[in-house]
């Protein structure tokens, strides 16, 4: 998998970098301003959970062009201590942190497609498809 | 032995800093300098050797260097300008020197390089330090004066008070917003505040979570709070996200809460202009009678 752009997270003010340079390539795709919002809030909790839990990882991502259709690809991916319970952390309201707990079953919903792998100790890799319609 | 090095360049200091000028000149060609004026550079080039010449003469770094620099960064001329003279001039010097050497081995070729590093190298180093000390600086300053714009408060009318936000929400000024609420409040004697986010570009669960913080925080003071300037698409991912907004009023914009907030208060806005056509149509209907 070739990735044009990725954002490295470290600092929090990284987040808001990720989720512009997220935002432009969907605008140039074509996402209208609410796929673009979507877009962006996605980018902004997979970014989150990086810097909350991982530290540190990176945030990258591809246009994706088919025969039929357009999308773009995001990767969240760092090497933190990796999530213990997948199917807890996609439940709704389930936080380590105190926060809402919507985060993940969240970008879920945002987005199209979701693909997650976490192994405890070596960290965790988030994918996430938009199709524009 | 130094000393020797050192009134070498001074002597030959007109060829030196001709080979030095040339060689600046071409690098001007490729980059920063398109948008300074050809007398400005030269004037600068000459100073800035100068400059050079007397600091390695004083065997020190001299106030002019300051001076000098802290010019240059008034006037926006980039690092790298500095930087690219101070390695052409190494190159020159060395390169001058060992021209002028009637024996050369690998023990006089380290000395004379120690020698024209021990030159350069402090000044380099001033230059840079001047440089990021006054980006430091500006950054600290900006700093304070986002800090300063980061959670204002309006007390438009007695009890309804109005916080506009705008721009990126982090912990940090999540934890001012949430302050500056509650003094606010408690100072302004609210019984209404209004959460503006028209200006926020994304809210996502850290965000919201924030607000409805600070909400309940402000309705355990007593007050209410209502959420105002959301936009469709922020409507849109607030329920793909699954948050629950339900607990305080929320509002698509500013008007609309405001009025709302009339409301709670037990006030309306009334219109003049109508009263007085109303007065006149009285007196007309009084005239025709």
């Amino acid at each position: 998998m070739d990735f044009q752009s990725c954002v490295n997270i470290k600092k929090e003010w990284d987040i808001v970098g990720a989720r512009q340079l997220g935002r432009d390539i969907a605008r140039k795709i074509g996402f209208g301003t609410v796929d673009q919002a979507r877009i962006a809030t996605a980018i902004s909790e997979l970014a989150r959970n990086i810097y909350l839990y991982a530290g540190t990882g990176k945030v990258c991502f591809e246009a994706l062009e088919d025969m039929n259709q357009k999308g773009i690809r995001i990767l969240a991916i760092d090497s933190g201590p990796g999530i213990k319970e997948l199917s807890q952390v996609m439940e709704d309201g389930f936080s380590t942190s105190g926060g809402l707990g919507a985060g993940l079953p969240g970008v879920k919903r945002l987005m199209d497609d979701f693909d997650i792998t976490s192994e405890e100790g070596k960290g965790t890799e988030i994918t996430v498809i938009k199709w524009l319609r | 032995m130094d000393e020797k090095l050192k009134n070498v360049v001074l002597e030959h200091s007109d060829d030196i800093v001709k080979m030095w000028l040339e060689e600046i000149d071409t690098h001007k060609k490729n980059d920063y300098t398109s948008t300074i004026s050809e007398e400005m550079f030269e004037s600068t080039n000459r100073e800035f050797v100068n400059v050079i010449f007397s600091s390695i003469e004083k065997k020190g770094l001299s106030s002019d260097l300051d001076d000098f620099s802290e010019r240059l960064i008034n006037l926006g001329w980039p690092l790298s300008y500095l930087t690219d003279g101070m390695q052409v001039f190494r190159r020159v010097v060395t390169g001058y020197i060992l021209q002028q050497s009637e024996k050369i081995d690998s023990d006089y070729f380290s000395k004379v390089l120690r020698e024209v590093d021990d030159w350069v190298d402090p000044i380099i180093n001033r230059l840079v330090n001047e440089y990021s000390g006054s980006w430091e600086h500006i950054v600290s300053l900006q700093r304070v004066a986002l800090q300063e714009l980061s959670a204002p408060l309006i007390p438009v009318m007695e009890n309804i008070t109005i916080m506009p936000l705008i721009g990126t929400i982090d912990t940090e000024r999540a934890k001012q917003i949430m302050e500056n609420l509650l003094d606010g409040v408690i100072k302004h004697n609210a019984e209404v505040v209004l959460i503006d986010i028209t200006g926020v570009p994304v809210v996502d669960t850290m965000v919201a979570h924030h607000i409805i913080q600070a909400a309940e925080a402000v309705r355990l003071i007593g007050s209410r709070c209502i959420l105002v300037g959301i936009r469709p698409e922020i409507a849109q991912t607030i329920v793909n996200l699954g948050i629950d907004l339900g607990k305080f009023p929320t509002k698509s914009s500013l008007r609309k809460g405001f009025q709302t907030a009339l409301e709670l208060t037990n006030r309306r806005i009334e219109e003049t202009q109508n009263n007085d056509k109303d007065i006149e149509r009285l007196i007309d209907s009084l005239d025709r009678e």
